[in-house]
């Protein structure tokens, strides 16, 4: 590939990485602060908009994909977004419960 | 060798750049990549502590007296823009576009980073003058334990920026300054991904249930 051919390719990159996010910005702030939709679906939208932007930002930004030299790096993303993902999940989960029990009526999990 | 043939490390690889694009590079990068994601840890575990303290004012002011969503949005783009600048930077290191290029959008990434932070000291600064401080309320400690971590985050990238232009003044473009700019630019993208979560969680999150 010339370099040409390879610099265009790359920077198609970044922009269709950049429109993506910008996108997804701009249709998580929309839904949120319209208040068109009630609270548990305005969030889970907002939340999906935010899981498909952080794929879009490894994917264009950060270069993480699954060609096979790359493996590893998206290996370890996977595990740590687990890890993560059980400590939230787990902090969630047991403190709200707790509320629930204590009628501590500020906590709505 | 196509491209995909040829990528060592997380972000940006330079290819036909035989001075820094080999294994031990590719070492260092994902050493970096390793730091960035026991962050990611951190980051995860100040998310989880926000969400149980969501509603937890204790009579004291929440979102719908604190949060500008104006600001916000200017931070937000501030952050993304910049995130491509970074980007736009690493291409013309690898493309070879010239020192003055590299520079130009380095200092753009720079500009835009100290704007997201003024912005974002400007509306800690209005909350702390309207009652929200740290010290107020279980919210507002985790909501102080978090942002503002990030806020550290992109403090330190940009000391770490203008230290890089130094070195590319007074070494020039050696093999080591070379990898220290790409790890800069995971880092910087790295802050944007954390930022899409903050602005999820943090702000729309707590707007929609505090």
């Amino acid at each position: 590939m010339d370099k040409n051919a390879a610099y265009r390719r790359d920077l198609r990159l970044y922009l269709i990485g950049f429109a993506l996010a910008v996108v997804l910005t701009v249709a998580a702030f929309a839904v949120a602060l319209s208040g068109a939709f009630g609270a548990g679906t305005t969030l889970a939208i907002v939340g999906i908009l935010g899981l498909v932007q952080l794929v879009v930002h490894l994917r264009y930004f950060l270069h993480i994909d699954r060609s096979r030299q790359k493996r590893e790096d998206l290996d370890l993303v996977l595990f740590t977004s687990l890890v993560v993902l059980i400590i939230v999940l787990g902090t969630v989960w047991v403190l709200g419960d707790l509320a629930t029990r204590m009628h501590m009526h500020h906590m709505h999990m | 060798m196509s491209q995909t043939d040829s990528n060592l490390h997380p972000g940006l690889n330079l290819v036909g750049h035989p001075d820094v694009h080999h294994d031990s590079s590719g070492t260092i990068i994902f050493g970096f990549w390793v730091f960035l994601m026991s962050d990611l840890v951190f980051f995860g575990v100040m998310f989880a502590i926000y969400i149980t303290m969501i509603g937890a004012t204790a009579g004291g002011p929440g979102p719908r007296e604190l949060f500008d969503f104006t600001s916000l949005g200017l931070q937000t783009a501030a952050l993304l823009v910049s995130s491509l600048t970074a980007g736009m930077a690493s291409l013309a290191l690898k493309y070879e576009q010239g020192r003055t290029r590299l520079v130009g959008w380095l200092l753009l990434t720079l500009v835009l980073g100290i704007a997201f932070l003024v912005l974002e000291v400007r509306d800690f600064l209005s909350m702390v003058a309207q009652g929200g401080g740290p010290w107020r309320s279980g919210y507002l400690s985790a909501f102080f334990g978090l942002v503002p971590l990030h806020g550290l985050h992109v403090t330190m990238g940009c000391v770490w920026l203008v230290v890089l232009l130094f070195q590319m003044q007074i070494f020039g473009l050696v093999p080591v300054v070379k990898t220290r700019l790409m790890r800069f630019a995971l880092f910087w993208h790295f802050l944007d991904l954390i930022w899409v979560g903050i602005f999820s969680v943090v702000y729309f999150g707590g707007w929609v249930y505090g």
